[in-house]
């Protein structure tokens, strides 16, 4: 019996090694050499307790990036959870089946491209004399908005926000569909008896009943806006200046290029604590729903 | 990224094809609609000309994009695309393919053992596994990307595919087998019980019934699996520093830098980059939107 139960664990193994090793091992060990200073050039490890973190509230980088993330995680919520909902809703409710499957499509095909490959393509779109952006701003007559989009450093990070959201509002606009389509067609029948609007019956039926799903991607939205890395690195770098960095690239700067890996993996940690803050509350989220089923 | 346990979206319906099958509800006035048509065909046009304008810029001479950025191509340089191939993009093409393929196949495996073992059979300490297993959902170690580096290092396969292999495998076991375990909870054990008792071992079981039945959700997470392997850049531009193991995300933007200006070579490339996964979400698209839809998987 015994002797069954263990060959049986041996299902289960492979996964759990692999998980402990390179997901729960890592993140642990992280917070460990976050309270050391230490380079790979030279070899020894000096622990500093806190000193890593205390750097950090002094770097005007680091708060800089910070902010970054946020303007990055509001602008994904807006986009990506507001607006692609009402998109969805349109959809649904004005489109024949045929067509809107075709659109729902063709909004998502940016989310099956590389960030590399939608980073470096736009990286040209945004250039100040050949790009399409400038051609655009100039073809209907808005030339006075005509700028280099990610060589200033007033508007680089949101040259690589915009960017971001062309390639991902199709994908939760797919997911908000999904949810959209479980609502009982009886709700809106019986806004349509009682007399409401279009309007009203996407504030009084639709918003309510996709809660689930809206409050799951504007929580995923946000610990994936505070893990931003690939687009930034292959459009700006983080530059110029550090203008355009985010708390990932400034991470891999401070490891890769500054060679303080105490300091990064400090970062690291912070990145963590916001992320897992964001995953804990999505686990009581849904334990909430499971009580409430 | 859900932790829905054990409650599953399974039966989640594909957008394809609407569960009530119903014609859009209400025909509004006609200025709604062609109001509405206009404003989402505006967009289709605004998400879709960028990457056709991509691949026409790829037969284009530099002279030409800067000229006339709009223009069509007047005489098309179709030897661009294979200059691309040979600068390079072959080499990352294949590093991609490699590195991909065989971390579906890895997480695919590895995780429908574990679903299969966390479901089915009787498990020492089950329950700390399971809470093991789908808590790792939560975290990213992308954020560990120091102390990943030195265990790659002690493990000898840092700069190697299997840096890769291994690491897109870790990282999505517990997201895959919380799909596929959702997926099996909703599936009758009777005739998995049937073929058992007919003296079929555990492991033949597996492989001739459990494999088979769960087919639909193997092929979901698969694709999954693949368009974030093909994409992933943080770990490959770490982990390998090795020009000739490198993976297209990595590969092309270090192309981009090596070309300098020579934008058109560059545009082949991305659009040689981009179109495998087009192809695989177009043709794939019911698996990808049932896997998305019963998992979440951001």
């Amino acid at each position: 019996m015994t002797r069954r139960r263990i060959r049986h664990a041996f299902y289960a193994a492979p996964a759990l090694a692999l998980i402990a090793l390179f997901v729960y091992y890592p993140i642990v060990e992280n917070v460990r050499l976050s309270l050391f200073k230490f380079s790979v050039f030279r070899p020894g490890m000096r622990y500093v307790g806190l000193e890593n973190y205390r750097q950090a509230l002094q770097d005007p980088v680091f708060w800089h990036a910070l902010l970054n993330n946020v303007f990055y995680a509001v602008t994904s919520v807006v986009f990506q959870v507001g607006a692609a909902l009402v998109l969805a809703a349109v959809l649904e409710e004005l489109i024949g089946r045929r067509l809107r499957g075709v659109l729902r499509a063709v909004y998502f095909i940016p989310a099956a491209v590389s960030m590399t490959v939608a980073g470096l393509l736009f990286q040209f779109l945004y250039q100040p004399d050949a790009g399409l952006v400038n051609g655009a701003l100039a073809a209907v007559g808005l030339d006075g908005l005509q700028h280099d989009w990610l060589g200033d450093a007033a508007t680089s990070i949101w040259g690589v926000i915009n960017m971001s959201q062309w390639q991902s509002f199709g994908y939760t606009t797919m997911l908000l569909t999904v949810a959209i389509q479980r609502i009982p067609r009886e709700l809106y029948e019986a806004a349509t008896v009682d007399g409401a609007g279009r309007i009203r019956t996407f504030f009084n039926v639709t918003v309510p009943m996709v809660r689930e799903m809206t409050t799951l991607l504007i929580i995923l939205t946000v610990s994936g806006a505070f893990l931003v890395f690939n687009e930034v690195m292959v459009m700006t770098g983080g530059g110029p200046a550090n203008s355009s960095q985010v708390l990932g690239t400034w991470l891999y700067a401070s490891a890769f290029t500054g060679d303080d890996m105490g300091y990064a993996a400090a970062i690291g940690t912070v990145i963590f604590l916001i992320t897992f803050a964001a995953g804990a509350l999505q686990l009581l989220h849904s334990r909430r729903k499971a009580v409430a089923a | 990224m859900t932790l829905t346990l054990g409650r599953t979206a399974r039966t989640a319906p594909e957008p394809a094809s609407s569960p009530t099958g119903r014609a859009p509800a209400r025909f509004g006035p006609v200025a709604v609609r062609v109001l509405a048509y206009g404003a989402l065909a505006a967009l289709a046009v605004a998400v879709i000309y960028p990457l056709c304008w991509m691949a026409l810029a790829g037969l284009k001479t530099n002279g030409e994009i800067f000229a006339d950025p709009w223009g069509l191509p007047t005489d098309p340089h179709w030897s661009t695309y294979a200059d691309a191939w040979q600068q390079g993009v072959l080499g990352y093409l294949l590093n991609s393919v490699l590195v991909t393929s065989a971390s579906v196949l890895a997480v695919v495996l590895i995780s429908a053992w574990a679903a299969y073992g966390l479901t089915r059979l009787d498990i020492p300490c089950s329950q700390p596994a399971l809470l093991l297993v789908l808590g790792a959902m939560m975290l990213s170690p992308t954020v560990a990307l120091v102390p990943l580096s030195q265990l790659l290092q002690a493990l000898g396969i840092y700069d190697t595919y299997w840096a890769l292999i291994v690491l897109y495998t870790a990282f999505k076991v517990p997201f895959t087998t919380f799909l596929i375990r959702a997926y099996l909870l909703g599936q009758p054990v009777e005739v998995e019980e049937a073929a058992y008792i007919d003296g079929a071992s555990r492991w033949q079981t597996f492989w001739r019934v459990v494999v088979p039945m769960a087919r639909p959700i193997l092929a979901s997470a698969a694709v999954l699996q693949a368009l974030f392997a093909w994409n992933e850049y943080a770990f490959a531009l770490v982990f390998i520093t090795d020009d000739r193991l490198k993976t297209l995300p990595v590969g092309l933007a270090d192309m981009a830098g090596r070309l300098n200006s020579n934008w058109p070579i560059l545009f082949a490339g991305l659009t040689i980059a981009a179109l495998p996964m087009i192809v695989i979400f177009l043709i794939g698209q019911r698996h990808f939107v049932r896997g998305l839809a019963a998992g979440i998987g951001k």
